[in-house]
């Protein structure tokens, strides 16, 4: 379970929201909402602990965040804006370098798998600076079909850049993850077919 | 624990590999600014050997510094940092893997050529075991606490210079036992005491520079 309470944000030195908090168990699925600017990818990074907040407290199961690192990263998921995926490489190596990053032990025919359900099994081989911004995109949230032991997912506009059929599909496995007991905390400006809809969030509610 | 590290190492020998005309344009420069001295201060070989050490080395430290700023800065920009800092292994251990495969593209290739730049100088023989082991065990030092700096600077305007002026003051120690030890072997004195002062230092840049690197890389990122 993910606990944030009395959470305040400061970017340079505007204080973007304070006093918030949220809730997030089992099997829920988060929608932060909110205009642009509003602080919605602050608050994800905050989450991931990537940024420290500038007051508030983030547990991870009852346990600041801040105080044990490791077993929360172990269960955590991110896919910020960027990426992640360099150039220089193929889909398949850049998805397999992801999860040994990660420290997930990933079998290459699995990578290869996710990649082919993701739509790029024409792409495999090719080098990255070829794909265009979806098919990059899909390469970055291939790794999704391969952390379904990995509970809570942070997907920072997951949907950007997606074709309408990929977004279905997308919406589908972030219900079928919620089904199974698994938390997702997205942002997103679309409206995503999921089966339940989800809880929305609206920072801007927060803001100062 | 050490899959995330030869996952690290793997992946930057493989896109040093892909990028190799920037490996190499590094060593070309190596070249270069050696073969420039004899132009500059003359072709009297006495003059040449006598300044051989220095020269040998202020070109490799240069090498080293002119493709520092890469080790970071395509991570960063791509995302893949903010990944490796959500691994669940320690930080430093993965920033470990990034500088060995930063030194075995950049550094190893420049000890190697170093020995023929010997000759074009005329050092002596005997001294070009001392001086590709001081450069073996110097350069990896150059790398460890260039990296702090690579870390330090990362995502900021104008971070190349920065980064000069922050790492060269802290390169000065490897350089003066680096060229020390080749011209106590010159001497006669041996170099010994240089080269066991290189392996302490390189033993300790091991030790502290990857936790400070990743404490930088933390900063950088938030």
């Amino acid at each position: 379970m993910l606990e944030v309470e009395d959470l305040a944000c400061l970017k340079g030195d505007r204080l973007l929201f304070r006093d918030l908090a949220l809730r997030l168990q089992a099997g829920e699925l988060l929608r932060v909402a909110g205009p642009n600017g509003v602080g919605k990818t602050s608050l994800l990074r905050l989450v991931t602990g990537l940024a420290l907040p500038e007051a508030g407290q983030i547990r991870w199961n009852g346990t600041s965040i801040s105080r044990e690192r490791e077993p929360f990263h172990r269960a955590l998921l991110y896919l910020g804006h960027a990426p992640a995926i360099n150039d220089l490489l193929s889909p398949l190596e850049n998805l397999r370098f992801a999860c040994a990053a990660a420290g997930d032990e990933v079998d290459p025919k699995a990578c290869e798998q996710a990649l082919v359900r993701i739509g790029l099994a024409n792409q495999l081989d090719l080098p990255a600076r070829v794909l265009s911004q979806g098919q990059r995109r899909r390469v970055g949230l291939a790794r999704l079909f391969l952390s379904a032991r990995r509970t809570l997912w942070v997907l920072d506009e997951p949907f950007t850049a997606l074709d309408v059929k990929a977004v279905a599909d997308l919406a589908q496995a972030l219900s079928e993850h919620c089904a199974a007991g698994g938390m997702v905390m997205l942002t997103t400006h679309q409206d995503a077919p999921f089966a339940v809809p989800p809880r929305v969030l609206d920072v801007g509610a927060y803001a100062c | 624990m050490l899959s995330t590290f030869f996952a690290v190492l793997r992946r930057d020998l493989l896109l040093a590999w892909r990028g190799r005309a920037d490996v190499l344009v590094t060593l070309a420069f190596f070249v270069i600014v050696v073969c420039l001295f004899p132009f500059g201060v003359g072709a009297e070989p006495n003059q040449l050997r006598a300044i051989a050490p220095g020269v040998l080395w202020v070109a490799a430290l240069l090498a080293c510094l002119l493709s520092l700023h890469r080790l970071f800065a395509q991570d960063h920009a791509d995302g893949t940092l903010e990944q490796l800092l959500l691994s669940s292994e320690p930080a430093a251990l993965w920033v470990a893997a990034k500088v060995l495969a930063f030194w075995l593209s950049t550094g190893l290739p420049v000890v190697a050529v170093a020995p023929g730049l010997a000759l074009l100088l005329d050092l002596e023989q005997g001294a070009l075991p001392v001086l590709v082991l001081s450069l073996a065990l110097g350069t990896p030092i150059l790398g460890l606490l260039g990296a702090v700096g690579a870390a330090l600077t990362l995502g900021l305007r104008g971070g190349g210079m920065l980064l000069a002026l922050l790492v060269l003051p802290l390169f000065v120690p490897v350089l003066i036992f680096g060229a020390g030890a080749i011209e106590a072997e010159m001497s006669g004195t041996g170099a010994a005491a240089h080269l066991l002062l290189l392996g302490g230092g390189l033993a300790g840049a091991l030790a502290l520079a990857p936790w400070a690197c990743a404490a930088a890389l933390r900063i950088a990122t938030d």
